[in-house]
């Protein structure tokens, strides 16, 4: 019961801060939306008893990809409500193909619930002794230990990417030079003077 | 009782909204970047879901790896749209036509 409860309350703030967060008028307040989503997915996953994924979900997500969000959303100085002009111009042409769409994938679940397709056999099964992270980590570090560096790989490819992306040399500031203010010695920055009284010192 | 096929409407009907959200709103390139987010993560649920259903890991270990690309992906797209409002002054999909020649 309390399984069906929380299911249903997990899909209704998922779907509903789903629907807002492309609706919100204000970027910022989508990104927020964006994130509730998030975290109800990550309770749905918990409720399918994918606890890794969820959390995964949670860190990734929550954590960088929607804080990244943020940071953009407010460092471009952008007119939203310029943006916002032509939603309307597209609003029916998308609301039929999405309407299309969801038809389309519910009719597919219902043929795939009434007992069509006959998967292949199971390659690793859910042992209900193992815990869930456990069983991933043992799974990823065996089988899956190449695709996982590939994964890495991925990540390594798109943050070096985004740095030589974003990067800019500026003109128009002195940056700090490191080498050169260790190189720099006190006898080439300074001198011994004597100077005669009353003359001063040729600079 | 919570099915498999309760998990997949959400998904479809979350997928639909992620795509609704790149028909809708054409010319602001974040919230078509956040819409992707969403489909992604209606692929992720699908995939958690049939893990469960079928009792089998790799539907989660895969849904890893799309978490894995739609980072990737998240930081790449907007590192790209940094850099094109820099030059450009504007993030409107309508005014992306450099390359039309």
């Amino acid at each position: 019961m309390i399984q069906l409860i929380a299911f249903y309350l997990f899909a209704v703030v998922v779907i509903a801060s789903g629907a807002l967060t492309i609706l919100s008028r204000n970027p910022v307040h989508s990104v927020l939306w964006l994130i509730l989503a998030f975290f109800n997915a990550a309770g749905l996953m918990v409720l399918a008893g994918a606890e890794f994924i969820a959390m995964l979900l949670v860190i990734v997500y929550v954590g960088a990809v929607a804080v990244l969000f943020l940071f953009v959303v407010m460092m471009l100085d952008i007119d939203f409500a310029e943006l916002r002009a032509g939603v309307m111009r597209y609003a029916a042409i998308g609301l039929a193909l999405a309407v299309a769409l969801v038809a389309e994938i519910i009719i597919a679940i219902g043929a795939w619930s009434a007992g069509g397709l006959q998967l292949g056999r199971r390659i690793a099964p859910i042992e209900s002794d193992v815990p869930n992270i456990e069983a991933i980590g043992r799974l990823l570090y065996t089988r899956y230990l190449f695709i996982f560096e590939g994964a890495g790989l991925v990540l390594l490819v798109a943050m070096i990417g985004a740095i030589v992306l974003t990067y800019r040399q500026r003109s128009d500031v002195r940056p700090q030079n490191v080498s050169r203010q260790i190189n720099r010695r006190s006898k080439d920055a300074t001198r011994n003077m004597n100077p005669p009284v009353g003359q001063g010192v040729e600079l | 009782m919570i099915g498999v096929t309760h998990y997949l409407v959400v998904s479809a009907i979350l997928f639909t909204l992620g795509v609704l959200g790149i028909f809708m709103n054409r010319k602001n390139l974040i919230v078509i970047l956040m819409a992707i987010e969403l489909i992604l993560l209606a692929v992720n649920l699908n995939f958690v879901a049939f893990s469960a259903a079928l009792s089998d890991l790799v539907g989660q270990v895969f849904a890893m790896f799309v978490l894995t690309v739609a980072a990737g992906e998240a930081a790449i797209g907007l590192a790209i749209l940094v850099i094109y409002f820099r030059s450009r002054g504007t993030i409107s999909v309508d005014d992306v036509n450099r390359m039309k020649g």
